[in-house]
């Protein structure tokens, strides 16, 4: 017949195990030990309140512009806990929680965030990238990792983040195609947050999901709360295998939402309502999770309390490590070093001159 | 005549062109209700409509390689890049067919669009946020490359830009959106494209600037006039790309020195096909070589370090003083 259906594969899946009051679809609950529970229950937590501590120090003045994650620690904590350490994060730039299960010091960020090159440096074992501000980039690198990993015949996997905003770019469509083309052992984890920065996800795309966009290149996609850390952690579960055992790439969509600005630049109020919000806050998943685990006895409000308080100290102690820190270093001529190998003739004889003018050094003079 | 921050006056352009041209329509990320990150469109959803101010999906290659499409009809878009660091999807279709759609037809299409960008330091941002990268589209046959240096200027730039047959490249220096007021006026002002400006005097000394350095090299002299005596000339470029030389040549004729100043990195930056013009054109009245003062050839530093980075006016005297000595 010249007119007919085509089978295309476009089964797709919304997956949710733990519900807004933290009740659970028993069935579905995967299979964690107390000590895993109260694992991801942590880093959640850490997520959360060192977010909410650089926010305070924001405001004070004391670290520049940041993208607060708060809301959206369930989405990230829940996917990064299937890696293995020698498996490859690629992040974007909101992923302050899942950065730090995978290792960067808290005080990296504050160095960071506070215009020093220094907090970029991710801890030698290390292989994870650093963020990636332009958006949607990275996730060509990932395929890349994941092409030199299968290349090298090793069962490594490869992690990327990004937004709903991201999946507008060319180049999150053309990694996706050259994942699935090669088969790679790719997890795209887009965290669906509903905005890019003032643009909400309905006028993003016109595809009512984000997951669905996997079809077109031949790969699974699936669609889960993202504000519950079991179906995140389930979903990204199967995806790892899958990547490991050489199934190729998944796309997980995490339906998740940014409870704060964009950064702390932006101002929400121009273009949401409190409503939203508040709507949103009653699906926070840290409360949610905390409910779970207290019912099923995994922790007692004390060990609650213990955890929270273990958190905070960290926190402080970061902060004080950082503050330290920062007297130390600022030294302009820094500024020259790590931009090639070897520092070229042309470059020595520039930081010559800034030498010099560092010496003279009037401060007082701006720019204007 | 009303004072002025930048952001106000480029709101003020667009919205003249806007209402007087119903070819001219606006695309960028977050232009809309947010009314651009820096609030230049702000206010322009409400009296345009979402048809001419269009919040985009995100993606700069899509704004601009459409906005060439557009223009081809017959449209006058200008479209918004959020950050000149977020510009370089956009080179490919810049490079590839906005410079050069009327030479490909042999003069049958043109492309008249403009894409507007905040550029450059100052402003304590994160990475991608203060870069001086200019001279990639400077270097683009095909294509103008237009940098005000304040608000005044900025309004009657813009206002040429769009109006311009060709595809502009207007670079806004994030550093002076808010820096300083200036008197505006209501009715109609534009500045020729292609154009440098005198705005200061002199006779010993030119120092050539654009963009957010035009305000140290100000101040720079003023300091060399009260504290050398020296009378200093100041050209503001405000087009990069043409670039007319005719006024620098002039200016260095008489004065026979001169610093060329940017915040672009140093090595093939704006200031050495600056240098060489002089060379070509005034090799016989120079006293001294010409100096730079520019950003090194480096990836700007994050904030900590960055005002090490960027001129100011204390460099620049020190330059001018090691030219004036010889
Ligand atoms: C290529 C590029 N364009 C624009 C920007 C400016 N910008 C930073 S984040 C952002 C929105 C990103 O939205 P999304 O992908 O949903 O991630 P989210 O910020 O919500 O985490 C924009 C427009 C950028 N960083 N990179
Ligand atoms: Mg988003």
């Amino acid at each position: 017949m010249p007119r007919h259906d085509i089978e295309v594969a476009d089964r797709l899946e919304y997956l949710s195990i733990l519900d807004e009051d933290g009740r659970l679809d028993q069935p579905l609950e995967p299979q964690l030990s107390d000590d895993e529970l109260k694992a991801l229950y942590r880093a959640m937590l850490l997520g959360r309140r060192f977010d909410e501590r650089m926010l305070d120090l924001q405001r004070q003045g004391r670290i520049g512009t940041f993208p607060p994650i708060k809301g959206q620690e369930a989405s990230q904590i829940g996917a990064v806990f299937n890696l293995r350490p020698e498996d490859w994060f690629v992040p974007a730039f909101r992923e302050t929680a899942a950065e730090i299960w995978r290792g960067r010091p808290l005080d990296s960020f504050l160095l960071y965030f506070n215009g020093y090159n220094e907090g970029a440096i991710l801890p030698d074992h290390h292989k994870d990238l650093p963020i990636a501000i332009p958006v949607g980039s990275q996730v060509l690198h990932a395929a890349g990792l994941a092409w030199a990993a299968s290349y090298r015949r090793t069962d490594e996997v490869v992690m990327t983040f990004f937004g709903d905003g991201a999946t507008s770019q060319g180049d999150f469509h053309e990694g996706l195609n050259m994942a699935a083309v090669y088969q790679l052992p790719l997890i795209a984890v887009c965290q669906n947050n509903q905005w890019a920065i003032s643009v909400p996800v309905e006028k993003q795309t016109h595809t009512p999901t984000l997951a669905q966009k996997a079809h077109a290149y031949g790969m699974p996609g699936i669609r889960v709360d993202g504000n519950d850390v079991l179906a995140v952690y389930a979903a990204a579960k199967e995806a790892v295998e899958r990547a490991r055992s050489g199934g190729g790439p998944t796309l997980i969509e995490c339906v998740t939402y940014r409870l704060m600005m964009h950064t702390t630049a932006d101002d929400p109020r121009r273009y949401r309502s409190e409503e939203e919000v508040d709507q949103w806050q009653r699906r926070d998943p840290i409360p949610r999770f905390a409910k779970y685990l207290l019912g099923k006895g995994t922790v007692g409000e004390a060990l609650l309390e213990d955890i929270g308080n273990q958190v905070m100290q960290e926190i402080q102690a970061a902060v004080e490590r950082a503050e330290e820190r920062m007297k130390e270093l600022g030294d302009p001529l820094d500024m020259f070093d790590h931009l090639y190998a070897e520092m070229p003739s042309s470059l020595r004889t520039q930081r010559s001159e800034l030498e010099r003018d560092v010496a003279a050094g009037d401060k007082e003079v701006s720019h204007g | 005549m009303a004072k002025m921050t930048m952001v106000q006056a480029i709101n003020l352009a667009l919205q003249q062109e806007m209402t007087k041209d119903d070819r001219v329509v606006l695309l960028g990320e977050d232009i809309g209700r947010d009314g651009g990150v820096f609030r230049v469109t702000d206010g322009l959803i409400d009296r345009f409509g979402p048809q001419r101010v269009v919040d985009t999906p995100l993606a700069e290659s899509a704004i601009v390689g459409m906005a060439i499409g557009m223009a081809v009809y017959g449209l006058h878009p200008v479209c918004e890049i959020q950050f000149s660091g977020f510009a370089y999807h956009t080179f490919h279709q810049l490079e590839s067919h906005a410079a050069r759609l009327r030479w490909r037809s042999q003069g049958r299409l043109s492309v008249p669009m403009v894409m507007r960008a905040p550029y450059g330091g100052g402003v304590r941002a994160l990475e991608h946020h203060s870069e001086s990268r200019e001279a990639y589209w400077a270097h683009t046959p095909g294509l103008k490359t237009v940098i005000p240096s304040g608000p005044r200027n900025a309004r009657a730039l813009l206002a040429a830009a769009i109006r311009d047959p060709d595809p502009v490249i207007f670079y806004e220096a994030k550093g002076l959106y808010r820096a300083f007021r200036e008197e505006v006026p209501e009715e109609e002002e534009t500045l020729p494209i292609g154009r440098p400006q005198i705005v200061r005097e002199g006779t010993d000394l030119t120092l050539i600037a654009y963009g957010a350095m035009v305000r140290p090299a100000m101040e720079a002299a003023d300091l060399l006039q009260t504290e050398d005596g020296v009378e200093t000339e100041v050209i503001d470029l405000l087009t990069l790309s043409p670039l007319d030389e005719a006024l620098l040549l002039q200016s260095v004729t008489k004065t026979g020195r001169a610093v060329v100043i940017h915040e672009a990195p140093r090595s093939f930056g704006p200031g050495a096909e600056i240098v060489s013009r002089l060379m070509e054109g005034a090799f016989y009245h120079l006293e001294a070589p010409i100096a730079r003062v520019t950003g090194y050839d480096l990836i700007i530093p994050l904030f900590s370090r960055e005002r090490w980075y960027l001129p100011n006016a204390r460099r620049i005297v020190d330059a001018a003083r090691r030219t004036l000595s010889l």
